[in-house]
C-alpha cells in the first residue's frame, strides 16, 4: 500500500498544480498604477511555492513508495548529511526566500502605504454602513461639511448626516451611491464607518482596506482603465454582508465632469 | 510538621463506584477519554454545520427538511436565511477551533499519555484536572444553548469582532443573548484550559520518573508541554478580552466601541473605545491558538512515524527545538491577521518578518521528517498513513501561509477563500490527521482492543483524497477574488465559479460521510475488537510497557526507571529491532 | 509487521550498566508535594498575563481623547495597608507552623490558627473595603460605564478582588486542615498558599501604581 500512497500523492500534487500552471484561476486584470508590484510579488511567490510544494510532495511520495513494504530484514539507514543537512537546507532555502520576498515585497507595500498622495489628488469620502457604501464629493468649495451622526436619515437620503442648513461647507457636497472617478487621476479616498467594521475591496485595483469605526483612514490610488468594477465589503458586518457592494465607475475626464455636474443637480 | 512519606504513595486511592470511575474521575486516563469524547461530539456537530453551510452556498433557496424545527426564524420552511448562515458559520468555527482542536489532540491525548510517557502515576493536580474537564464541558453546554434560544447563535464569526459583537441586536439577530452566551462560554473555556495547562506544566516539570530527563521525553510529550506553555499565556489574555466584551455588551462600557456609531438607525450610547483593541487582544490569543492546534499533532505524528519507520528521526532534538521556536515566534506574529485592518502599516511590515521567519522551523521539521523517511522501513497501517498524510497536508497548508505572510499579497488575498483554504488545510485537515493518527496508534492501549485495519485504511483513503478535493479548490477561488463569509454569491462575477463550489460541496458530503466509517470502527472495536497486547506496534516509549488498557495507577505504585531516549529503533534489541525506554539492556547498533 | 506479543521487560531488571545514549541514570525523582510549587508559580504567571492584558488595554484606550482623571478615594490606600499587613500576619502564621521547637502540636496548632485567623480577617476586610470604595465612587457619580477611567478602575479592582477571594478560600482550607486530632497539612502546601497570598499583595501594589499614575 506504500506504493499506492506514493502514486496517489504524486497524482494529487500534479493535479493540484495543474490549474495554477495553466493559469485557470488568475486575478482579474490590474487597472491600478501600484498593482503590478503586487502581481509580480504574487507570481514570484507562486513560482517558489510551486517548487516547494511539488518538491516536498513528490519527495514524500517517492520516499514512501521506495521505503515501505521492504523485504523482511531490510536494514534502516540514515540519509547522508543527516539532520545537519536538513537544517542547513531549510535555512538556506527558506532564508533566501524569506529575505528576497520579504525585503522585495516591501516596495509593493510602500507604494500603497508609504507614498503620500500627490497634492493634485482628488479627495472623495467613502462611508460604509450596514449594508451599503456611499460616496461624497466636496463640491465647488473643495471642502466637506461636518458629519452629524444624529442627523443621519436614510429615508430622506441624508446618509452622511449632513446639516446644510447650518454648515456652509455641506451645502455643495455631492452624495452618490456609485464611486465615479476620472481615469489616470489620483484619488484620495477618505474612509469613514457609520456603524461597524467594513472593508473596501476592489480586486482590479488591488486595493483592500478596512473601515474602522472611530478611525479616520485614507487610501489613495489611480485607475488606469475605464470601466465598471465591483466594490465589495470584505469585513463581516451582519446579515447583509454578502450583498454589500457598490460600483467603481472609471470614466474619461470629460465624462466624469459631466457625471459630477449631473449628480450635483440631483442633490 | 508532617510530611507525607517519601516512599511511593499513591496520588489518590483507587476509584470505586461507577460515578467515581467514569464520571467524576480523578484519573487522568478517564479525563483524557472524556476530553476526546467531547471533541468527537463537537466535531460531529461542527461537521454537520459545515454541510449546512456548503449546501446553502450552492443551493441557497433549497429546503433542509426539519431545520425549521431547530430555528423557526433562522430557517423558515427549512430554507437557511443569510443571518442563519452566519450563525452556522460562527458556531462551526467556534466549535472546531475551541472544542475540537484544543480538546482532542492536546487535552485528550495529552491528559491520557503525558503522565504515562514520563512515568508518572497521574497528573500533578488530579482534582484540578477533573475540574478542568467539567469546566470545559459546562462551556460546551453554554455554547450549544445558543442554538435553542430565540435570539439564536451569534453572527459575528468565531472572531467576534467588535463593534459588531458588542452593540447588541441593533446590528442584527444573534447578537443579543446569542453573543452573550458565546462570550460566557469562551470565558469559561479559558478557565478550563488554564487549569489544564497548569497541570501539564507542573506534571512535566516535577513528576518525571527516574532517568527521564527532559531530553528523554518523547516528541509527543514535548509537544504537549510546549502547547501548555503557549496555552497558559494565550488563554490568560483571551479571558480578559471576553470579560471586556461582555461588559461593553451589557454594562454600557466602551472598551471597544467609539462614539457616534449609528447602528440600525440608533445612535449608540458609547464613546472612546477602539475596535482595533479587540482585534489586538483577540489575535494575541488567536495566533498562538492555532499553534496550540497544530503542535500536538506534530508531536503525535513524530511519535507515530518513528515507530512506523523502525528508525529514529534524524534528530529528535532538532524537532524539539524547532517546536520550541515555533512556540516562541507564535507570540510576535499576531498582527499578520490585521495587515489591512487599519493598523499602522509600518506595524504590518514589522509583523511580516517574524511571520516569514516561522517558515524556517516549520521547514526544518518537515525536512527532518522527509529526510528520516529515507532509508526507513515504513510499516504501513492506518496510524502511519495518517501520519504520512499529515506531512502532505502540513506542507500544503504551510505553503499557502507563505503567501499570506506578505502584506502586499495579503492586500489582494485577505478575506478571500485563499485564507479559508489555508487555515482549513493546516487546522481542519492536518491537525485532524494528527488526531486520527494518534487514535489508530493509541486505541489499542486505551481500549485494550485493536481497531479494524481495513476500515481504517478505507477511512484514510477517502479522507485523504476527499480533503484535497474540498480544500485545494479553495485556493483557486481565492486567487480570483472569491470573498469569504458570504452566505450566497449573488454577483455575475461569481457565476462561472459555481461549478467549483458544487464540486467542493459534493466532496464535502462524501468526505464527511466517510468519517462515519471511523466512528463505526471506534465503537465496534471498543466492544468487539481483537484483544490488544501490551505492545502491538513493537514500540519503545513507556506507554507500551504496561498492559492494554493500563491499570488505574499506571505503573502499579512503582516508579519506572528510564535508561535512554525513547526512540531506540533499528538496533539489536533483545525483543527485536528496538529497545524499550525502560529496558536496561545496552544499545547495540545494527 | 507482526503483532506477536512480546513479553514485557521484567520490572526488577538486574542493574546492568547502561551505555551509549543512556549514559547516566540521571533525572528527577518525583517529589510528592513538590509540584505544588510549580503549580503556584505557573498559576501566578497566568494571572500576571491576564492583568498584563488588562493593562495594555488600558494603555491603548488612553490613546483616545476622553480621559478624565479620577480622584481615588482615600479608603483605597487604607485597604492597601490592610492587605500588606495580612501578608505579614500570614508570614507569622507560616513561621508558627514551621516552628519545630513547639513540640506540643496543640500549641503549634493554636498559634498558627491565631495568625491565620487574623490574616483572614484582614483579607475579608480588604475585600469589604474594596466594595466600600466602589460605593464611594458611586457616590461621586462614577460607575462602571461612566467614563473609560472609571471602567478600568472597577474592572481592575474587581478582577483583583476576585482573585483575593480565591486566596481566602485557600486560607480557609489551610485552617480546616489544622484539625484537633491530626494535622494533615504539608509545609509545602502552606508555603504555596502563602506565595499566592503574597502575590495578591504584589499584584495590588502594581495595580495601585497603575491606577494612581495613569487613571
Amino acid at each position: 500500500m506504500g506504493k499506492f500512497f506514493g502514486v496517489v500523492l504524486a497524482l494529487i500534487a500534479l493535479l493540484s498544480a495543474y490549474p495554477i500552471v495553466t493559469h485557470m484561476f488568475v486575478q482579474p486584470v490590474d487597472i491600478s498604477t501600484h498593482g503590478h508590484a503586487i502581481d509580480e510579488q504574487l507570481s514570484d511567490t507562486m513560482a517558489e511555492a510551486g517548487f516547494a510544494f511539488l518538491g516536498a510532495q513528490l519527495l514524500l511520495a517517492f520516499f514512501v513508495w521506495k521505503y515501505s513494504n521492504r523485504k523482511p530484514g531490510a536494514k534502516v539507514t540514515q540519509i547522508p548529511g543527516g539532520a545537519k543537512l536538513m537544517v542547513a537546507t531549510a535555512f538556506i532555502l527558506v532564508g533566501t526566500e524569506v529575505l528576497a520576498l520579504g525585503v522585495l515585497g516591501q516596495k509593493a507595500w510602500a507604494d500603497v502605504y508609504f507614498t503620500p498622495p500627490k497634492p493634485t489628488a482628488m479627495t472623495i469620502q467613502a462611508q460604509a454602513g450596514q449594508f451599503a457604501f456611499y460616496f461624497r464629493y466636496p463640491g465647488a468649495d473643495g471642502k466637506f461639511g461636518a458629519l452629524h451622526p444624529d442627523k443621519i436619515d436614510e429615508g430622506n437620503g441624508n446618509y452622511f448626516g449632513l446639516d446644510p442648513a447650518n454648515d456652509v461647507e455641506a451645502r455643495d457636497d455631492i452624495v452618490s451611491g456609485e464611486l465615479a472617478i476620472p481615469v489616470n487621476r489620483e484619488i484620495l479616498l477618505l474612509m469613514h464607518s457609520k456603524d461597524l467594521n467594513h472593508s473596501f475591496y476592489v480586486r482590479e485595483l488591488r486595493i483592500q482596506q478596512d473601515f474602522v469605526p472611530g478611525l479616520d483612514l485614507a487610501i489613495h490610488f489611480t485607475a488606469t482603465q475605464t470601466g465598471k468594477f465591483e466594490i465589495v465589503c470584505t469585513q463581516l458586518c451582519g446579515l447583509g454582508h454578502y450583498n454589500m457592494k457598490a460600483y467603481l465607475t472609471v470614466l474619461s475626464q470629460d465624462d466624469f465632469d459631466k457625471w459630477l455636474k449631473q449628480k450635483a443637480s440631483e442633490q | 510538621m508532617q510530611e507525607h512519606s517519601a516512599q511511593v504513595a499513591h496520588v489518590h486511592a483507587p476509584p470505586e463506584g461507577f460515578i467515581r470511575k467514569h464520571v467524576f474521575s480523578l484519573d487522568h486516563k478517564v479525563i483524557g477519554k472524556q476530553y476526546y469524547a467531547l471533541g468527537l461530539t463537537a466535531v460531529l456537530i461542527g461537521m454537520v454545520l459545515s454541510w449546512l453551510m456548503r449546501f446553502h452556498l450552492v443551493w441557497p433557496a433549497a429546503k433542509v427538511p426539519g431545520l425549521e424545527l431547530l430555528s423557526k426564524v433562522g430557517a423558515p420552511g427549512g430554507v437557511i436565511t443569510p443571518e442563519y448562515y452566519l450563525s452556522l458559520l460562527t458556531m462551526h468555527g467556534t466549535l472546531m477551533v475551541f472544542f475540537v482542536l484544543t480538546n482532542a489532540p492536546f487535552a485528550g491525548f495529552g491528559n491520557y499519555f503525558l503522565p504515562i510517557q514520563i512515568g508518572a502515576e497521574d497528573m500533578a493536580f488530579p482534582r484540578f484536572n477533573m475540574m478542568s474537564f467539567w469546566v470545559t464541558f459546562v462551556a460546551f453546554l453554554v455554547l450549544i444553548t445558543a442554538f435553542f434560544i430565540p435570539d439564536g447563535p451569534p453572527i459575528s464569526g468565531w472572531t467576534a469582532y467588535a463593534p459588531l459583537s458588542a452593540v447588541g441586536n441593533d446590528a442584527g439577530p444573534g447578537l443579543g443573548w446569542g453573543q452573550n452566551l458565546w462570550g460566557i462560554s469562551i470565558a469559561i473555556f479559558c478557565i478550563g484550559q488554564l487549569l489544564g495547562s497548569l497541570n501539564f506544566i507542573a506534571t512535566t516539570l516535577d513528576l518525571r520518573t527516574k532517568g527521564m530527563t527532559l531530553m528523554r521525553m518523547p516528541a509527543s510529550t514535548w509537544a504537549w508541554f510546549i502547547t501548555a506553555c503557549i496555552g497558559l499565556m494565550a488563554f490568560a489574555v483571551l479571558l480578559p478580552a471576553c470579560i471586556l466584551l461582555i461588559l461593553d455588551k451589557n454594562a454600557g462600557t466602551s472598551f471597544f466601541i467609539p462614539a457616534g456609531l449609528v447602528v440600525g438607525d440608533k445612535l449608540q450610547p458609547h464613546a472612546g473605545g477602539s475596535p482595533l483593541l479587540w482585534q489586538h487582544m483577540f489575535w494575541f490569543f488567536g495566533h498562538p491558538e492555532v499553534y496550540i492546534a497544530i503542535l500536538p499533532a506534530m508531536g503525535i505524528v513524530t511519535h507515530v512515524l518513528v515507530t512506523s519507520m523502525r528508525k529514529p528521526m534524524l534528530s529528535a532534538k532538532v524537532i524539539i527545538y524547532s517546536m520550541m521556536s515555533i512556540g516562541f515566534l507564535s507570540w510576535v506574529v499576531w498582527g499578520h491577521h490585521m495587515f489591512v485592518s487599519g493598523m499602522n502599516p509600518f506595524s504590518s511590515l514589522l509583523f511580516s518578518f517574524p511571520t516569514l521567519t516561522i517558515t524556517i522551523p516549520a521547514t526544518i521539521v518537515t525536512l527532518i521528517w522527509l529526510g528520516s523517511l529515507y532509508g526507513a522501513n515504513i510499516q504501513i497501517n492506518s496510524a502511519s498513513l495518517f501520519a504520512l498524510g499529515f506531512i502532505s497536508m502540513f506542507v500544503s497548508g504551510g505553503i499557502s501561509g507563505f503567501f499570506l505572510a506578505q502584506p502586499s499579497i495579503d492586500i489582494y488575498l485577505h478575506a478571500t477563500y485563499f485564507v479559508v483554504g489555508h487555515f482549513h488545510m493546516v487546522m481542519g485537515v492536518a491537525a485532524i490527521f494528527g488526531i486520527f493518527s494518534g487514535t489508530y496508534f493509541w486505541f489499542p492501549k486505551m481500549a485494550g482492543r485493536m481497531m479494524n485495519e481495513t476500515l481504517g485504511k478505507l477511512h484514510f483513503w477517502l479522507t485523504f483524497v476527499g480533503t484535497y478535493c474540498i480544500f485545494m479548490p479553495f485556493h483557486y477561488l481565492g486567487l480570483v477574488g472569491n470573498v469569504r463569509r458570504y452566505s450566497s454569491f449573488v454577483d455575475d462575477f461569481m457565476a462561472p465559479l459555481m461549478p467549483v463550489h458544487k464540486f467542493i460541496t459534493i466532496a464535502a458530503f462524501i468526505t464527511g460521510a466517510a468519517q462515519f466509517i471511523f466512528i463505526y470502527n471506534l465503537v465496534h472495536s471498543h466492544f468487539r475488537g481483537k484483544p490488544a497486547p501490551a505492545n502491538p506496534w513493537n514500540a519503545t516509549s513507556l506507554e507500551w510497557s504496561m498492559p492494554s488498557p493500563p491499570p488505574w495507577d499506571n505503573f502499579g505504585g512503582k516508579h519506572p526507571v528510564v535508561y535512554h531516549d525513547p526512540y531506540q529503533y533499528g538496533v539489536k534489541g533483545s525483543q527485536g529491532d528496538y529497545v524499550m525506554q525502560d529496558s536496561p539492556e545496552s544499545i547495540v547498533e545494527e | 509487521m507482526s503483532t506477536t506479543t512480546f513479553p514485557s521487560p521484567p520490572s526488577t531488571a538486574p542493574p546492568l550498566p547502561p551505555n551509549g545514549s543512556g549514559a547516566k541514570v540521571a533525572g528527577t525523582r518525583p517529589r510528592p508535594g513538590g509540584h505544588g510549587q510549580s503549580g503556584v508559580w505557573v498559576g501566578i504567571f497566568a494571572i500576571t498575563m491576564s492583568f498584563a492584558a488588562f493593562t495594555s488595554a488600558l494603555f491603548v484606550r488612553q490613546g483616545s481623547g476622553d480621559w478624565i482623571h479620577v480622584v481615588v478615594p482615600r479608603l483605597l490606600y487604607v485597604n492597601t495597608a490592610v492587605l500588606l499587613l495580612s501578608s505579614i500576619t500570614l508570614e507569622m502564621a507560616r513561621r508558627a507552623f514551621m516552628n519545630s521547637s513547639a513540640l506540643d502540636s496543640g500549641a503549634l496548632r493554636n498559634n498558627t490558627l491565631r495568625w491565620l485567623g487574623i490574616t483572614l480577617v484582614f483579607g475579608f476586610a480588604f475585600v469589604v473595603g474594596q466594595y466600600m470604595v466602589w460605593r464611594q465612587l458611586a457616590a461621586q457619580g462614577l460607575y462602571l460605564a461612566t467614563n473609560s477611567n472609571s471602567s478600568f478602575l472597577y474592572v481592575l479592582t474587581a478582577a483583583h478582588a476576585l482573585h483575593v477571594l480565591g486566596g481566602i478560600t485557600g486560607l480557609v482550607r489551610l485552617s480546616a486542615r489544622l484539625t484537633p486530632r491530626q494535622i494533615t497539612l504539608r509545609s509545602s502546601s502552606f508555603a504555596n498558599t502563602a506565595i499566592y497570598w503574597h502575590f495578591m499583595g504584589v499584584l495590588w501594589i502594581y495595580l495601585l501604581l497603575v491606577i494612581s499614575i495613569r487613571l
